[in-house]
């Protein structure tokens, strides 16, 4: 069956995508699938072809990009961010990759030394901010309902309700998903994606665009691989295919190993934020952005 | 599926062009979708579909460029095409690749009445 509507060969009576009483399936199958040995690509090849010497009405120029909007409130965040020297790091995963234990350790790690927040994104529920907030440091929780990933529109209006300290550590958890939070740019300075050894060593490769997008790879809960056939420098060399500039780091939030060079990163990603050029750092500046 | 938020901000240029540029109906959306960009033509031609309803741009037909994708090889220093992010310099068959294009989300021009 097309996984795009859910119309389908071979498969009676199935409900479109859509899921509307009565509604008319205008998708038609002009497309080609591409089957390779038992595998459908929907990645390959033209889905239509490009006819020039369309007719009749006329052609207006728009050449304007997609994602110019959420770049632009990208753009605003990230310089509200650079104002402030706030250091924003946009985690994103897999559901189920360990992100908000590893949050909560390396937020208790650090909130005794400088301030922390937290953007808490899921399609539901206020669960992960509670836990961040049972820490004692702020943290607003983002319900996205339907949505798949955050946007920056979400982030500047999250960040508007946290007041930041300037010199701000801002972790913003993005919804568990490996594929659509990848383009969309909240003026983070780093992705950072977490992959876990009980995931597949191969998910850079089969989730390539969020591997290419995150400047830092962390390999997690690595207590478990003395039980797990997880090949280490294996899953490196498949994210470094993608992403030949990737940081890796490996780290258990359970055990606590590895750690050390996790803050040692985050330490000094911040001081580089409130080296900035321009930085006016007053530490005691409750700033709201 | 992020290719309806990417639908609805489609809608929201061509919305835009439409009070700016003085047209009702648009027939023909042409928009590059680079082979290595992070959407599908065909889940955006379904969401397409779905969010251009009640809009000027209800039943209009997507023409699809795919620009291929390019990478710069750093050990061949050259340009070379790639189809997936992982595929390696066809010459040198290394993977020191930097993405040049091929990752485009634009919309280029529309057929309007």
């Amino acid at each position: 069956m097309c996984n795009v509507c859910g119309c389908g060969l071979g498969e009676g009576g199935s409900v479109p995508a859509s899921g509307e009483p009565g509604h008319v399936h205008h998708h038609h199958h002009d497309h080609a699938h591409h089957h390779e040995a038992g595998a459908i690509d929907y990645g390959a090849g033209p889905a239509r072809a490009h006819a020039p010497g369309l007719s009749q009405g006329r052609m207006v120029q728009i050449e304007q990009d997609i994602l110019a909007k959420n770049d632009a409130l990208a753009a605003a965040n990230r310089r509200r961010f650079a104002e402030q020297a706030v250091f924003a790091l946009n985690l994103v995963s897999s559901p189920g990759s360990g992100k908000t234990t590893l949050l909560v350790r390396t937020v208790e790690a650090l909130k005794n030394e400088l301030p922390v927040a937290v953007i808490e994104g899921d399609q539901q529920t206020a669960t992960d901010a509670d836990r961040i907030r049972a820490t004692g440091v702020p943290a607003i929780q983002v319900n996205t309902g339907k949505g798949c990933h955050l946007d920056a529109q979400m982030v500047g209006h999250a960040a508007d309700h946290l007041k930041l300290s300037v010199g701000t550590l801002l972790f913003v958890e993005n919804v568990g998903n490996l594929v659509c939070p990848a383009g969309f740019d909240l003026g983070e300075a780093h992705k950072v994606v977490i992959l876990s050894v009980t995931e597949g060593e191969d998910k850079p490769l089969k989730y390539p665009d969020m591997f290419a997008a995150a400047d830092l790879m962390l390999l997690a809960k690595t207590d478990l691989l003395p039980h797990l056939d997880f090949d280490v420098d294996r899953s490196v060399g498949y994210a470094r295919r993608i992403n030949p500039e990737i940081e890796v780091l490996q780290l258990s939030a359970k055990s606590g190993e590895g750690f050390d060079a996790w803050l040692a990163w985050l330490r000094a990603g911040r001081e580089a934020a409130r080296s900035g050029p321009g930085q006016r750092v007053a530490d005691d500046d409750q700033i709201s952005l | 599926m992020h290719e309806m938020a990417l639908s609805e901000s489609m809608i929201l240029i061509i919305e835009q062009e439409a009070v700016r540029q003085r047209f009702d109906r648009v027939k023909t959306v042409c928009l590059e979708i680079g082979v290595l960009s992070h959407a599908e033509p065909e889940a955006m031609g379904f969401c397409f579909e779905a969010v251009s309803r009640g809009t000027v741009a209800e039943g209009a037909r997507l023409e699809i460029q795919r620009p291929p994708g390019e990478a710069w090889c750093m050990d061949c220093a050259g340009t070379i095409e790639i189809a997936r992010r992982f595929d390696p310099c066809p010459r040198c068959g290394g993977h020191q690749l930097q993405v040049t294009g091929g990752e485009e989300l634009r919309v280029k021009e529309l057929e309007v009445v």
